[in-house]
């Protein structure tokens, strides 16, 4: 029983890191229905200014709380420059193109970040500082549950009502909302759809960036790759759960981090991906749309 | 610029052999070695640095006065690195009176042409040939070689694991590609032949993913005593790293591709006191450092690959023909067996199957933020 519960939790500490990744892309998909393959960098970017920033700052004396804090902030900051900029140069002009066009200037933006982060950090692995320290209270509970795994849980949790709730409640949410439903309605009834378009893009890289500098604390290694290798994973999240539904995303982190996790433990870690794949497969023959989206209707 | 040089060395090697049979019939009391090995081709670059070092080797000791009083002369004959070359090359060298020789550089060239020597009566001994069985089948008594077989890494790894650590149960653990998964897979088999301990888990794992705990998990259910790693330091000092958050103190034993300044300071205090066998240092070795400085100036350029072990391959041999007093194949097999000779690669001699004792691996600790040799 105690070995099921590890299991359970290493594989919700999994979930959550998919789960933080994959927000951002279902929310650039509910808006505007496209892929933004560049997502993983973004949340790479964040990772590399939070290690910058951080190790500046623990040079500087910085108490602890005021790092994270800080990393964190400039980490969003810097990160949300970087989504909305992407946006503004590679998807806004394609914006009435095909569908294909801005997918591919997506994948195009995905390498062009990778290389442009490898030239400017080297390829090496570079050690992340522990920025979440193991907290006292914990220590019972340690050999199941690490103090990481626990932040990492607690403010995916977070993340999913807050954004949940700046959706349903807020106007900028509700302008979303609206823009998601019908972009030229949107537009007609006086929604500014390209501010909107880009708060998602802003707000889908501050979570990227929060995701990237806790992440990069639990796993304590950070280089230019580590995003695309997260972003096919949390990519799958979100279309399992349902891409472009918020909890979808979150559930589907969930279930890909379980499903590997209980794989692993009884079965063998060489067929993880194997099952975590199958189970892509299966729910999609019977729910095309995931578990928690809306079945796309062809509008005429 | 490229294609001149190609053809300024197949020039050579024409020449070169054209010009040995003329010379062995004109000076029959000398000692032949024969160097074989890739010359030209894609592969040329492993096997002309062999040919380098026996000519340092015999220079040196033509020098001195031959051994036993005759001089000692190369048979130099290229295999391009094929099977189906390598046994016309080892006829040729066979018919030309070769006594001992010196390759073949790759395990394929090498594994066709000793059964021509060994009938032969001819000792071979490869700098370069990695490949286990050419020593643990059996097959070929007349073959040494003075680089460590493929599986002696993983055996090092065991052989420490075992009877300096004394473990019982052991997880092994690899990054299903060819490099780890080969050297868990020797590692098992170690295991498992020693039946002193034994396998208790043995997993790849996906390398990249963000979070290795629930195969950490499953090396605690194991019960197992020590962690036996192949593969590279990102998914090592993950896996370290966590295993050490959980509370999971035991042995975690690595190869080369662990033992990496990175590996250390990307897992920082959790990769204390982690195991990682790595090649042997020759660096401080006055022979090696000589054998470097004698090519650079002689050849104007640094040596290239294997340089070192075929250094140390036509040393021994013209050391063993020395002590045997003749050029009589059981005689020289006694001398490689029982003489202990300085090289380049250190002191060494071999054991019955072939293989040099005294080369390859040396397990390394981390301490303090290095690694420190475990002696």
């Amino acid at each position: 029983m105690e070995y099921f519960i590890e299991l359970l939790f290493s594989g919700l500490t999994r979930g959550a890191i998919y789960a933080l990744i994959a927000l951002g892309y279902t929310m650039v998909y509910g808006i505007i229905g496209l892929i933004n393959f560049a997502h993983g960098e973004i949340y790479m970017i964040g990772a590399f200014t939070a290690f910058i920033v951080s190790t500046v700052l623990s040079i500087l004396g910085f108490p602890l709380l005021a790092i994270i804090v800080l990393a964190g902030l400039a980490a969003a900051v810097w990160s949300s420059a970087y989504g909305y900029t992407v946006e503004k140069l590679a998807y806004k002009p394609l914006r009435h193109a095909p569908r294909l066009s801005p997918l591919i200037s997506a994948i195009g933006m995905s390498i062009f970040l990778q290389n442009y982060v490898l030239l400017a950090q080297t390829s090496d692995f570079q050690p992340f500082p522990e920025l979440i320290p193991e907290f006292d209270f914990m220590e019972p509970f340690v050999h199941i549950v690490g103090s990481s795994d626990m932040v990492i849980l607690v403010v995916t949790t977070l993340m999913m009502v807050g954004l949940t709730l700046l959706i349903k409640f807020t106007r900028i949410g509700k302008a979303m909302r609206a823009t998601s439903q019908d972009r030229k309605m949107a537009m007609l009834v006086g929604i500014n759809v390209d501010r909107v378009i880009s708060a998602t893009f802003i707000v889908g890289s501050a979570l990227a960036a929060v995701g990237g500098l806790l992440i990069a604390s639990h796993i304590g290694q950070i280089n230019f790759f580590i995003g695309f290798i997260a972003g096919i994973k949390a990519f799958t999240a979100a279309v399992l759960g349902g891409i472009g539904s918020i909890p979808g995303a979150v559930l589907g982190g969930v279930i890909l981090g379980l499903t590997e996790s209980f794989a692993t433990g009884y079965v063998s870690s060489d067929y993880e991906d194997v099952f975590a794949f199958s189970l892509l497969v299966l729910i999609l023959i019977f729910k095309p749309s995931g578990l928690l989206g809306k079945a796309e209707i062809q509008k005429v | 610029m490229k294609s001149i040089i190609v053809k300024k060395l197949l020039a050579a090697t024409v020449g070169l052999s054209l010009a040995i049979p003329t010379m062995a019939i004109a000076a029959d009391d000398t000692i032949k070695l024969g160097v074989a090995g890739a010359h030209s081709g894609d592969l040329a670059s492993y096997g002309l640095p062999t040919v380098n070092a026996a000519k340092l080797v015999v220079a040196d000791v033509n020098a001195r006065g031959g051994i036993n009083g005759k001089q000692v002369e190369l048979l130099v004959e290229d295999d391009v690195c094929k099977p189906e070359v390598a046994t016309n090359t080892a006829t040729k060298l066979v018919s030309s009176g070769v006594h001992v020789v010196l390759g073949h550089i790759c395990s394929g060239a090498t594994k066709a042409a000793l059964p021509i020597y060994k009938n032969a009566g001819v000792i071979v001994m490869s700098p370069s040939a990695t490949n286990p069985e050419l020593t643990q089948s059996g097959d070929y008594p007349n073959f040494f070689r003075t680089i460590a077989s493929d599986d002696a890494q993983a055996k090092t790894q065991v052989d420490f694991a075992l009877d300096n650590r004394n473990l019982k149960k052991i997880a092994v653990i690899h990054d299903k590609g060819d490099y780890g998964k080969g050297l868990a897979e020797f590692a098992k088999q170690f295991i498992e032949k020693s039946g002193n301990a034994e396998v208790v888990l043995f997993e790849g794992v996906t390398p990249g993913a963000v979070d290795y705990s629930a195969v950490v998990q499953k090396i605690k259910r194991s019960g197992a005593d020590g962690v036996i790693y192949g593969g590279y330091h990102p998914e090592a000092s993950k896996i370290v790293t966590q295993m050490r958050k959980k509370r999971i103190d035991i042995d975690f034993i690595s190869g080369d591709g662990v033992k990496d300044d990175t590996f250390i300071k990307v897992a920082g205090k959790s990769a204390e006191g982690v195991y990682a066998t790595g090649a042997k240092d020759n660096s401080s070795n006055p022979l090696y450092t000589a054998a470097i400085e004698a090519h650079k100036k002689t050849y104007g350029e640094d040596p290239g690959a294997f340089f070192d072990s075929a250094h140390a391959a036509a040393a021994a041999l013209l050391n063993a023909v020395e002590k045997a007093g003749s050029t009589d194949t059981a005689a020289i097999t006694n001398a490689l067996q029982a003489n202990d000779v300085a090289t380049t690669v250190g002191n060494i001699h071999f054991d019955e199957r072939g293989d040099a004792v005294g080369v390859g691996f040396a397990v390394y600790q981390v301490q303090n933020g290095q690694y420190v040799e475990v002696k």
